[in-house]
């Protein structure tokens, strides 16, 4: 796995900086604007000075295989602007403990509620078990503009881990939290984080012979669900771009065929993509968001093509009498997975990103589909049907590695987070019941339904909204 | 004038057929009454069970729907024509033959049992085997449009192959008339 980022590892150099801070300006835009969001949503960051004098971190988890224990934390309350610091560092704590890396100590047993600029009691604190801690003020200026500031604190080590402050508008608030929880995440863990973002689903409602589907988006964790589509026509597998807040997805007004549309977020303008007499489906984006790959139906047969957004001018890449659909590029860009029931029952292929040597790489009992390629680059998600149901599992590029992570009736449709460590489904009972997220873990240990207010499949992960591609 | 012979025997032994059908759906499907809805486009409504105990206007959609059978079933992740398949289809010609006027929709369904990117190919795979038959047997391509639905709108909601069963489907939506 020579992608994978070091995962915990030799302790680094003091003084001990939040990792993906330390080759930036000390002050920074993280954020771009959405129409999702106030325009107030730009959230600046800078590094806070340790209090006491840093030693050797120890606050790690290795998160590669699922012989993991979660790490016992503690997220205090916040201090300053009462109903800002509840609210953000109740997201914090609900964040790490949805994660399935962190168990969070239960308020009920906090020793103290420390000050933010003096450093807790670890004395007190060593007893309930807690070995991280974080510490945060949240205060808001006479314009209403939003400072959070954090310290993560090992508390066996008795010394500062990492320290950072973000100031943004009030609209933003939650992202705070999410912004906070990345960074103690992804410090402990040494994996990127993947809190600060968004997914986008098929919100489901009505009987199933006549459900009616809408494109929605909601925050990783549930809140502020927004419905893109009103539901006259149906639409299913958006794809969000891993660069932009744009998503891709199929729209078909009853009785006509579905075509590939894009809707951009920020600008809300929607548009078909590419000139097709038939039916396009199936589209994701490429690594740089600039280019589409879809699926065009031709007569019987479905073969994939390349879109450029800009140009508009179309590649064919396969040209097989069979189904060739659901393609996802690796994230250098260099290569394209897909679907094909070209041997008889659909199976993975690879091949170049020009089109160029196709072959397959699942080999396994049953038959294979909808495969994604971790933004981390080192395994592919896929949806697995075999007699009994539908498993979702992940293998390596070259199809070797082969490990199921879910089984059931009905599981479907794997979206990658940005840091590649989880995975979103949906798992449908069948009947008259419906779809619901779920999000599950590489090792296959973590498993943690995603909220929706209604039945919900297709979901699609955004990249982390402060900037910085996946991974 | 042949199928004038034919039609008292034909007639009743569709309309049992259709019984059974509505019978069939009934047992998975709490609201059979939904099926013209769910079977966008017929404008007498295109679902198997509808109308099958009144009489239809010969050359009516429903005529079509009842007593020709405006759909056709398919195996398991296949879209090859049953040997009752194009019975159906044989009679699907000879009543668009004899009614010219009718432009008409080919709807290609999955069941659930497939996933949705798939079942959307495999729907409009089965749509233009479809109207590859009819084109033999004389239709003009310019009266027919297809559409896919892959597993989007079931007939029949089980978890059970009696459901299943219905749902892969291709079925043959009259539209209206002012063509050729």
């Amino acid at each position: 796995m020579p992608e994978r980022p070091s995962l915990g590892g030799p302790p680094s150099p003091h003084p001990i900086r939040l990792a993906h801070a330390t080759d930036r300006p000390a002050t920074m835009m993280i954020a771009r604007r959405s129409l999702l969001l106030a325009s107030s949503a730009a959230i600046a960051s800078a590094a806070l000075p340790p209090l006491v004098a840093p030693a050797r971190a120890e606050l790690v988890v290795d998160v590669r295989r699922g012989n993991f224990q979660p790490i016992p934390i503690a997220v205090a309350d916040f201090v300053g602007d009462p109903e800002a610091a509840t609210l953000v560092s109740g997201i914090v704590s609900a964040d790490l403990g949805r994660s399935g890396y962190f168990s969070p100590l239960d308020k009920g047993r906090f020793p103290e509620r420390p000050t933010f600029d003096a450093a807790p009691n670890f004395g007190a604190w060593r007893p309930t078990g807690a070995q991280g801690l974080v510490t945060g003020r949240v205060t808001r200026d006479g314009s209403g503009r939003l400072k959070a500031e954090f310290r993560l604190w090992d508390v066996v080590a008795g010394q500062q881990v990492v320290g950072q402050q973000y100031t943004t508008g009030a609209a933003s608030m939650r992202r705070l939290g999410h912004i906070i929880a990345d960074a103690v995440y992804s410090k402990i863990t040494g994996v990127g984080g993947y809190f600060d973002t968004r997914v986008a689903f098929v919100d489901e409602s009505g009987p199933k012979e006549r459900r009616r589907k809408r494109l929605a988006v909601m925050d990783q964790d549930g809140a502020n669900v927004r419905y893109l589509t009103q539901g006259d026509s149906s639409v299913v597998s958006p794809r969000y771009s891993p660069v932009t807040q744009d998503i891709a997805f199929m729209s078909q007004p009853s009785g006509q065929q579905p075509r590939v549309q894009v809707i951009n977020l920020e600008t809300g303008t929607r548009q078909v993509v590419g000139d097709f007499d038939d039916m396009t489906s199936s589209p994701r984006f490429a690594p740089d968001g600039r280019r589409l790959l879809i699926a065009l139906q031709e007569g019987g047969n479905s073969n994939i093509y390349a879109l450029d957004l800009a140009s508009k001018r179309t590649t064919r890449l396969t040209n097989s009498s069979a189904i060739d659909t659901s393609p996802s590029y690796s994230p250098d860009g260099a290569q394209i997975i897909f679907e094909s029931d070209r041997g008889g029952k659909q199976q993975i292929y690879v091949m170049g990103a020009d089109g160029s040597n196709p072959r397959r790489i699942s080999f396994g009992q049953g038959s294979y589909s909808q495969p994604a390629w971790s933004p981390r680059g080192d395994l592919i998600a896929f949806t697995k049907q075999q007699p009994g149901g539908f498993a979702i599992g992940v293998m390596k590029p070259d199809g070797s590695g082969e490990r199921i992570l879910t089984e059931g009736f009905h599981n479907e449709g794997p979206t990658w987070a940005p840091n590649g460590q989880y995975l979103v489904i949906f798992r449908d009972p069948g009947g008259q019941s419906g779809g619901k997220l779920y999000m599950i873990d590489i090792t296959g240990k973590v498993e943690a339904p995603l909220p929706t207010p209604s039945f919900a499949s297709d979901p699609s992960w955004s990249p982390l909204l402060g900037g910085g591609s996946a991974g | 004038m042949r199928l004038a012979t034919t039609s008292g025997w034909n007639a009743a032994l569709k309309v049992v057929a259709a019984a059974g059908l509505a019978l069939a759906i009934s047992a998975c499907s709490s609201t059979p009454e939904q099926l013209a809805d769910g079977s966008a486009g017929g404008i007498g409504g295109a679902g198997g069970g509808i109308g099958a105990g009144g009489p239809a206007t010969p050359g009516s959609a429903q005529d079509f729907a009842v007593n020709v059978g405006d759909r056709v079933f398919f195996e398991s992740d296949s879209s090859d024509l049953t040997s009752t398949a194009t019975a159906t289809l044989d009679r699907q010609a000879a009543w668009l033959a004899r009614y010219p006027r009718y432009r008409f929709l080919v709807e290609g369904h999955a069941d659930e049992r497939g996933t949705r990117e798939y079942n959307y190919s495999l729907g409009a795979r089965r749509s233009q085997t479809v109207r590859d038959y009819l084109a033999s047997r004389g239709i003009p391509a310019s009266r027919m449009r297809s559409v896919s639905y892959g597993k989007e709108r079931p007939v029949a909601v089980c978890n059970d192959i009696s459901c299943w069963s219905q749902n892969r489907r291709a079925v043959t939506a009259i539209e209206g008339g002012a063509s050729s």
